[in-house]
């Protein structure tokens, strides 16, 4: 096996082998466990290092198994894949080390961690996928291996929560598993390609095709949160909160943005899906999505249900990119894929920390608490702003190109929406920080579990992660232009797809 | 010497099983189980050899004593042979290691156990090898007998009764099939499938239609196929957790390969036609089958009418299977994927039973503190069963959909699709319990109520569980081999 085989597959192994090791430790191997958690954590980033670097010098690299005749299980490092591998890995280290801190003493740790790695597999996997069937077979995995983790607190709404997930995400696995092999039956060969494959079988085909990607992207939609497809995601807010910030911010909604994209762009190819008009569609579904999300937003007390319905709003944001036809309006998407997974991930770091340290859960509970914790409450307030879009964020450069996107591709209406949604976005962040920052402080807290020391808001490991995702939101707003940077990585995906990239 | 070895194996692999069958029925009653077991070791040394053979060099035959069809016995593995031969050797070989323990703890049905599982064995991998109608009819009436006594052998009331009516369901359906071997020897004076198959065409006289028409029914009833099914629930359900898993996962296989067998063998030209009947019952059978899933309260009753269910897809795909279509690996995948999930569920399903001492499906609330790997066998299970991905159920369910879609089958799409969701309601209905944080004084309570469970018995279910989910990524000699003979 050589070096470009056996990379993509180091990256899915070095999460899943330490995922079935912790799954068989006993409960009190803490230390052990600890280890092979940051071991494999660090060694994905070392090995994404490497497929950077050879992306970006020409390289390619894959692995093909052929599991019956005639199906094969493709696994490609392609830019764009890279792009959804990096965030993910990189966020999954730091979420490991929230959860450590998040976690001690809790139960059944053994069991959460295993299932934790092997989401993360499965995220791997959807994000390396060379064809529809190995796209579907992660996309399921993920389905399976993260219905553990919102039941993982036991409690009755637990166990509700879980079900809704499982039921909404099996019915649009069921759809997604139609569209994909009534795709293959009419494409000998589906594999991923810029451009897209499908437009050589087109002729004849514009029904069947346009009822494919509907089913396609009903399958992709309900982890991507599209209106009406998102009522899962604020009933999986009862996991814990690592949970929540990887899984629900980032991986879950991100394997549906991300499986859009690969659909628009590499199944149908966009110019095609244009020609049959189901950009639009697309367009309009999404812009729906923006707007509705925000709107339920604004109705919600308990802070994690506000920020999942910010998230059902923000995943569309890449969902209109991508279905804008145009360079400009890809970029945007892909650009936010990662910009919002950083700038959500600090949200729900925080929202974990205020619940951890003092018991918060409602935005009612919550004035004055920038005194009591002013690290947790600035880096919250760096995502806050972010997700508006205010300049020197991440979040202006995501919405800068969206909008770019929008005016060229002559959808002056998306401009309309993108802009409402800020101001609904500011209308919902806003008055949480000034709560937390003007507000005096009632008195006492819910329920004090960690008490201040000096400058020991909380603990170390709950506080550092926020802080270092709160960091690179502002980095990512300051130097998008760096040559390692989502931005510089996305023009250099969309150059590949759109042959005429305005320089 | 290549052949030579092939011809032991032909022989050996349904001897070996008679051999030590007769020897545990010597030792007396309740041993046997170090026979069974390392008996069961040689069979899939054997069974591998002659799949080995096979995907290499074709089909194998042997004419015991020399003498050849019409006047002796042919002995023919094919790829449909093998892989079947295989399915029963890798389920059996866990399953028996099982049952040693599970039997160590005390029950009556252990008393007869070794000697009629060993008939049970020998009778179906003889069936799988017979080339000719009556020697089938031989075969399927031991395998029947015998499942029917180990039903009977635990001498619970509610055993007998099960067993009872699995037998008169047994000797209908062998019934049925020897009044159709019959007709068709008064018309061709030969029961050879060889023979056989160049003489039967469209123009066959009508006795002979009338004879296949008693032969599947008969076989549909053995099949339990719905609405033929109602002595499985109670049979399998009751039977204890070996015999259940044995049962669910091989003995009505053995039944189904039959009506594959003939289907696509003699019986060709006469029954395109009416393919839709098999299609039909089979769409029945799954949501049947689901819905009682369900809604049953207990446990094993539950993965017994999942048998009902999954037994469908089977016959579903009837319709489509035309000489020449990859489908017969769809279905014999579905077949192998279903033998090992089964298995896996029904040792699963022992164990907790055999834990908490109640057969309900609330128990399981209770369990999963103290057997994590059972309940993860469980689910495992479950996985293939929903044909979810990365599972030989999910692999077995890809190739039916490619078909189906292929010759336009929209409403057998359909039912696919309605069946995996359906599977999934009853599979997470017990999973999802894993979950539940129950009080305290409630865990402790039963922690010193639960009897203890061997740890073979754990590993046993979540071998079988694995191997099931582990077939979804390794299937393509498989597919090859049992694409090898004269079927499509």
């Amino acid at each position: 096996m050589s070096a470009n085989e056996f990379l993509p597959l180091a990256v899915i192994a070095s999460s899943l082998l330490p995922g079935l090791i912790i799954f068989v430790l006993p409960e009190r191997y803490l230390a052990l466990r600890t280890t092979l958690n940051l071991l494999g954590a660090t060694a994905k980033i070392v090995f994404i290092a490497i497929l950077l670097a050879g992306v970006q010098a020409g390289e390619s690299y894959g692995f093909r198994h052929a599991i019956a005749p005639g199906i094969e299980l493709v696994f490609k490092a392609d830019a764009l894949s890279l792009l959804f591998i990096t965030l993910s890995a990189v966020l999954w280290l730091l979420t490991t080390f929230y959860a450590i801190g998040y976690l001690e003493n809790a139960p059944h740790r053994s069991r959460f961690f295993g299932f934790f790695s092997l989401c993360v597999t499965a995220t791997m996997g959807i994000a390396m996928a060379g064809n529809l069937f190995t796209f579907f077979v992660f996309y399921e995995l993920l389905t399976l291996s993260t219905f553990p983790l919102v039941a993982h607190r036991g409690t009755s709404d637990a166990k509700r929560g879980a079900t809704v997930y499982l039921a909404y995400t099996l019915i649009g696995g069921a759809c997604l598993l139609t569209g994909i092999v009534w795709m293959n039956s009419l494409a000998a060969n589906s594999e991923f390609v810029h451009g897209g494959f499908a437009a050589a079988i087109g002729s004849g085909n514009e029904t069947a095709l346009r009822i494919i990607f509907v089913l396609l992207i009903i399958g992709v939609g309900v982890k991507a949160a599209l209106v009406p497809l998102h009522g899962w995601l604020p009933k999986a807010m009862v996991a814990p909160a690592p949970v929540s910030a990887l899984l629900h911010a980032v991986a879950v909604v991100k394997a549906g943005a991300f499986g859009v994209v690969r659909i628009v762009d590499e199944v149908y190819g966009a110019e095609f899906a244009q020609s049959l008009g189901l950009l639009l569609p697309l367009a309009i579904v999404a812009a729906v999505t923006i707007l509705w999300g925000s709107l339920r937003a604004l109705a919600q007390d308990e802070l994690k249900k506000r920020l999942a319905y910010s998230t059902v709003s923000q995943v569309s944001y890449i969902v209109l990119g991508i279905a804008m036809f145009g360079p400009l309006g890809t970029i945007g998407g892909l650009v936010h894929l990662v910009h919002q997974g950083v700038m959500k991930i600090t949200l729900f770091f925080c929202a974990g920390n205020y619940a951890e340290t003092l018991g918060i859960h409602k935005i009612s509970e919550m004035d004055g608490v920038g005194r009591r914790m002013p690290a947790t409450t600035a880096a919250f307030s760096i995502g806050a702003l972010g997700m508006m879009g205010a300049p020197l964020t991440a979040g202006a450069i995501s919405k800068a190109w969206l909008v770019d996107g929008a005016s060229a591709a002559g959808m002056e209406w998306a401009i309309w929406v993108l802009t409402a949604s800020s101001l609904l976005n500011a209308a919902y962040f806003l008055p949480i920080l000034w709560r937390a920052w003007f507000r005096p402080p009632t008195g006492s807290w819910p329920e004090e579990l960690i008490a201040r020391r000096k400058w020991h808001e909380t603990a170390w490991l709950l506080l550092l992660p926020p802080l270092i995702t709160g960091v690179l939101t502002v980095a990512l707003g300051l130097f998008p232009d760096a040559a390692i940077s989502p931005l510089t990585w996305a023009r250099f995906i969309a150059d590949a797809e759109y042959l005429t990239l305005p320089k | 010497m290549p052949a030579m070895i092939e011809v032991f194996a032909l022989v050996g692999v349904f001897t070996v099983p008679l051999l030590w069958a007769a020897l545990a029925f010597l030792l007396g009653p309740g041993r046997g189980a170090w026979l069974a077991i390392s008996g069961s070791i040689v069979q899939l040394f054997l069974a591998l050899i002659l799949a080995r053979n096979v995907l290499a060099d074709g089909p194998a035959s042997h004419a015991t004593g020399g003498w050849g069809a019409p006047l002796g016995i042919d002995l023919y593995a094919d790829g449909l042979t093998a892989a079947m031969l295989l399915l029963t050797q890798v389920v059996a070989l866990p399953i028996f290691v099982y049952a040693r323990s599970y039997f160590a703890t005390g029950s009556p049905a252990a008393r007869h156990f070794w000697p009629l599982a060993g008939f049970l064995v020998a009778g179906m991998n003889a069936l799988y090898l017979a080339n000719d109608i009556f020697n089938l009819y031989v075969t399927l009436e031991i395998v029947g007998l015998a499942a029917v006594a180990l039903i009977a052998a635990g001498g619970a009331a509610t055993q007998v009764a099960a067993a009872l009516r699995y037998l008169f369901a047994a000797l209908l359906g062998s019934g049925a099939y020897l009044l159709g071997v019959a007709l068709i020897y008064g018309t061709y004076g030969s029961v050879s499938i060889a023979t056989l198959t160049p003489l039967i065409d469209a123009t066959a006289p009508r006795a002979v239609s009338i004879a296949a028409l008693l032969m599947f029914a008969g076989l549909m009833l053995k099949s339990a196929l719905f609405p033929f099914h109602f002595w499985l629930p109670a049979a399998h359900g009751d039977a204890p957790a070996p015999v259940s898993a044995l049962l669910s996962a091989l003995v009505v296989k053995a039944a189904i390969y039959l009506c594959l067998r003939l289907w696509l063998g003699p019986f060709a030209p006469l029954v395109q036609v009416g393919a839709w009947v098999p299609g039909l019952l089979g769409a029945g059978a799954i949501l049947w089958g689901s819905a009682m899933a369900i809604r049953t309260p207990r446990l094993k009753l539950l993965v017994a009418y999942s048998t009902v269910a999954q037994l469908g897809y089977l016959f579903l795909a009837f319709p489509l299977l035309t000489p020449g279509a990859a489908v017969l690996g769809a279905v014999t995948l579905q077949a192998i994927a279903h033998g090992l999930a089964k298995a896996a569920m029904f040792a699963a399903a022992g164990i907790i039973i055999h834990s908490t001492g109640r057969d309900t499906v609330a128990e399981v609330a209770g369990v999963a503190e103290r057997l994590p790997l059972t309940l993860f066998a469980f689910a495992l299970a479950g996985v293939s069963l929903m044909g979810l991905p990365p599972s030989g159920g999910f692999l077995a369910k890809w190739l039916l959909l490619d078909a189906a879609l292929n010759s336009g089958h929209w409403a057998i799409v359909a039912v696919i699709i309605a069946g995996g969701l359906l599977a999934a309601v009853y599979v997470f209905r017990v999973v999802r319990l894993a979950f539940l944080n129950l009080p305290k004084e409630l865990v402790e309570d039963q922690k010193h109520a639960g009897r203890p469970v061997p740890r073979t018995l754990e590993w046993m279910a979540f071998g079988l569980a694995a191997a099931s989910v582990l077939l979804g990524l390794f299937s393509f000699q498989l597919l090859q081999l049992i694409a090898v003979g004269n079927l499509p």
